[in-house]
């Protein structure tokens, strides 16, 4: 390779983690549009759970066959980028198969990468089976028509793409390796126990063909890697990095527990005691604006709710779990999570068009995105958030829009109107009277 | 049921200098449900039988506050609370057993933050704590080799993990416990949770506890053992829309038990 080889990689390396260094602080910005909640006690736990369910993918594998797939993918793509700093280094500095002095431990190393690569081909062939042939209930639901099913085969036609490139460009590699007496800088390295079987396709090309596709192999290999690195912030797919800090984050409590909003606690105290004072004044500090009860956009949701939005996949394990849902209700809890970052993203193109301050563009996470109807379909049950692989809450998106939409608005449906002044009036959601609460012991 | 119920309350306990060793909150559907009346009166059965010392609040009691929460209403949720916590604490109470799920997950997981800090017990584990202190012992009788299936409760399974409780109870009254297709942290909603009790369902094509009825029917079962009053209700309609009333029964753990010792 000569100079100009060099400084079209480090070019390349330059615009594919500039443009991307640009979408992750987007996406820390827009997710720090989210209201603060404290997620960073009891570390030990929040270490553990990364531990256990990003890093070792615990809750995929609750349904199996998606699950060692998924893992095959995982595996294959964690380790088949340690050879990403080889080629990077190669690159930079026009060197050929730099880590080769490793002998035997290149040869496993390189051996390891093919067995995987030629594995999530496989997984990858089926994952596309699944979502166009069998056509899985959760693949063709209603809330992928569009971009989002696109996106998903797009993912998989990316991943197949790239691990045909690896095998490519060792095949022609290792042809270039057995030519007798060598040739050029093709050393004898590694060990292909796939590609040998690609290999024999080049038979009958002339040397310099195959040097020339060989080159060819590697760049496009390079290049659909850092497109794909850039395509992560415009997908589905950026739960590869996110799952990592969305696991971590999660939520800690019994899934029962929903949080008391403090804002509340602080009236009802004040509206409890004998000695407050009905007429005092405010407590002076008050340039603050009053609390709002409840979430209408996606500011009014905290960090850990939009980080969630965001690592999303969209795999439909909430969606097909949600007793609403299979009973032919609006409620999708994934569509809860597309529609959070749906809005998310405008709000943050919002914020770009207008340098760095949102105007108020007359719309809301509430109604333009997510109706009421859906909202009132949720049993609280915790399927949802029992199934999300990364423990990402959408039951808490719901709930905090109820809370809007009963304490803003008002808004609740007539018969929950009766049951909660049912429970103002005498302590129970059904028109009994306190007093008759222990009837039922002389009752025969 | 021919024996009389000893329910001592409270404000009774209190007059008499005695503090019980735990309280049974009875909740509102335990309280005034007819069905689920029943349920609550099989489980004094059970704790007048094992000789434990407990109180209920009676006219003391009002709702925890459950539904309003769910439903989005934080104030009358926090309102509730909060006087039913001044009430527990004037009482100085410890140990808290109630029968229904949902009371147990609010009492048990909303109510320390607000001041409310007590050790609260499902039923079922308090009862399986009886059998464990070998206070309460549980034959089969007309129970034994029966087909039990059992409904996991959002509230007390995935909520709270509860999941063995109830099973190790079933199982001691040598029935056949047969698990649905979805069960423990897979287990489906009767569709009563979040408030859903108290409002039409919204349009779709199916009522959720018909989708659970099925699951259970699945299993050919004589009982559907439940541990929650509003489930206990879902699958009892269920039942009667499959029109297998005369087949199926729907009971709470507290019935079984009551029931298989003729109490």
């Amino acid at each position: 390779m000569g100079y100009l080889d060099n400084i079209l990689f480090t070019i390349l390396l330059v615009i594919g983690f500039g443009y991307f260094y640009l979408n992750v602080k987007k996406i820390i910005r827009n997710i720090n549009l989210g209201a603060a909640v404290n997620r960073k006690d009891n570390p030990k736990a929040r270490w553990k759970n990364m531990a256990m369910i990003a890093l070792g993918q615990s809750k995929m594998v609750r349904r199996p066959i998606a699950g060692v797939l998924h893992i095959i993918v995982y595996v294959g793509f964690v380790i088949i980028n340690i050879e990403l700093l080889e080629i990077i280094i190669d690159g930079l500095f026009g060197t050929h198969r730099i880590f080769a002095f490793l002998g035997t431990a290149y040869n496993v190393l390189i051996g390891s990468f093919e067995i995987l690569a030629f594995l999530v081909l496989f997984a990858v062939t089926a994952f596309l089976i699944r979502r166009n042939i069998i056509k899985l209930n959760r693949f063709i639901h209603s809330d992928l028509k569009g971009w989002p099913k696109s996106d998903a085969n797009y993912i998989l036609y990316f991943e197949i793409t790239l691990m045909t490139l690896f095998l490519l460009m060792n095949a022609t590699d290792l042809h270039l390796q057995n030519i007798p007496g060598g040739y050029s800088h093709f050393i004898k390295a590694g060990s292909f126990p796939i590609s040998q079987f690609i290999e024999p396709l080049f038979n009958g090309y002339s040397n310099g063909l195959v040097m020339l596709l060989s080159e060819l192999f590697w760049w496009l290999h390079i290049i659909g890697i850092f497109v794909f690195m850039n395509y992560l912030y415009f997908s589905k797919h950026l739960h590869i990095l996110l799952a990592f800090p969305n696991t971590y984050f999660a939520n800690l409590n019994p899934q029962g527990q929903f949080d008391n909003l403090e804002s509340v606690t602080n009236e009802v105290k004040l509206m409890m005691d004998p000695n407050a004072d009905p007429y005092a004044t405010p407590a002076p500090d008050e340039n603050a604006v009053p609390a709002k009860f409840g979430a209408s956009d996606i500011q009014d949701l905290n960090w850990v709710q939009l980080l969630n939005a965001y690592t999303c996949t969209e795999c439909g394990r909430c969606t097909s779990s949600c007793p609403a849902n299979q009973t032919g209700k609006k409620l999708s809890p994934r569509k809860i999570m597309m529609d959070t970052r749906d809005r998310m993203e405008e709000v943050g193109k919002n914020i770009d068009v207008n340098k760095g301050i949102f105007v108020p563009d007359n719309k809301s996470l509430l109604n333009d995105y997510i109706t009421p109807e859906e909202l009132w379909a949720c049993t609280s049950c915790n399927a949802c958030v029992e199934e999300c692989p990364v423990n990402i809450s959408p039951l808490s998106i719901i709930m905090d829009m109820r809370r809007y939409l009963v304490m803003e608005q008002s808004a609740a449906p007539t018969p929950i109107n009766a049951m909660m002044s049912n429970i103002e009036n005498n302590g129970a959601p059904w028109q009994y009277s306190q007093q008759d609460r222990l009837n039922w012991k002389n009752e025969i | 049921m021919s024996e009389v119920l000893i329910v001592p309350t409270m404000a009774e306990m209190l007059a008499q200098g005695k503090q019980p060793e735990v309280l049974f909150w009875v909740g509102c559907a335990g309280s005034f449900d007819d069905r689920s009346k029943k349920i609550t009166k099989a489980f004094v059965q059970i704790l007048n039988r094992a000789n434990v010392s407990f109180a209920v609040l009676g006219t003391e009691e009002s709702c925890t506050g459950d539904p309003a929460k769910r439903a989005g209403n934080e104030f009358l949720f926090q309102m509730q609370a909060m006087m039913n916590i001044e009430v527990l604490n004037a009482y100085e109470i410890k140990k808290i057993v109630t029968a229904c799920p949902h009371c147990f997950n609010t009492l048990k997981n909303e109510y320390p933050e607000l001041g409310g800090k007590y050790e609260v017990l499902h039923h079922t584990e308090f009862l399986k704590s009886l059998l464990d202190n070998g206070r309460l012992t549980i034959e089969g009788g007309q129970f034994k080799g029966k087909r039990i299936t059992f409904h996991d409760p959002c509230y007390l399974g995935r909520a709270n993990k509860v999941y063995e409780a109830p099973r190790d109870l079933i199982q001691k009254l040598d029935a056949e416990l047969v698990e649905m297709k979805r069960s423990r942290a897979n287990g489906l909603c009767c569709g009563a949770g979040g408030a859903q009790m108290f409002k039409d369902a919204e349009p779709g094509n199916k009522e959720i506890n018909i989708e659970r009825t099925e699951d259970a029917l699945e299993t050919k079962p004589d009982i559907i053992a439940a541990g929650c009053p509003f489930c206990n209700t879902m699958m009892t309609d269920g039942i009667k829309n499959k029109e297998k009333e005369g087949e199926v029964k729907v009971l709470d753990i507290a019935e079984l038990i009551a029931n298989a010792q003729d109490l």
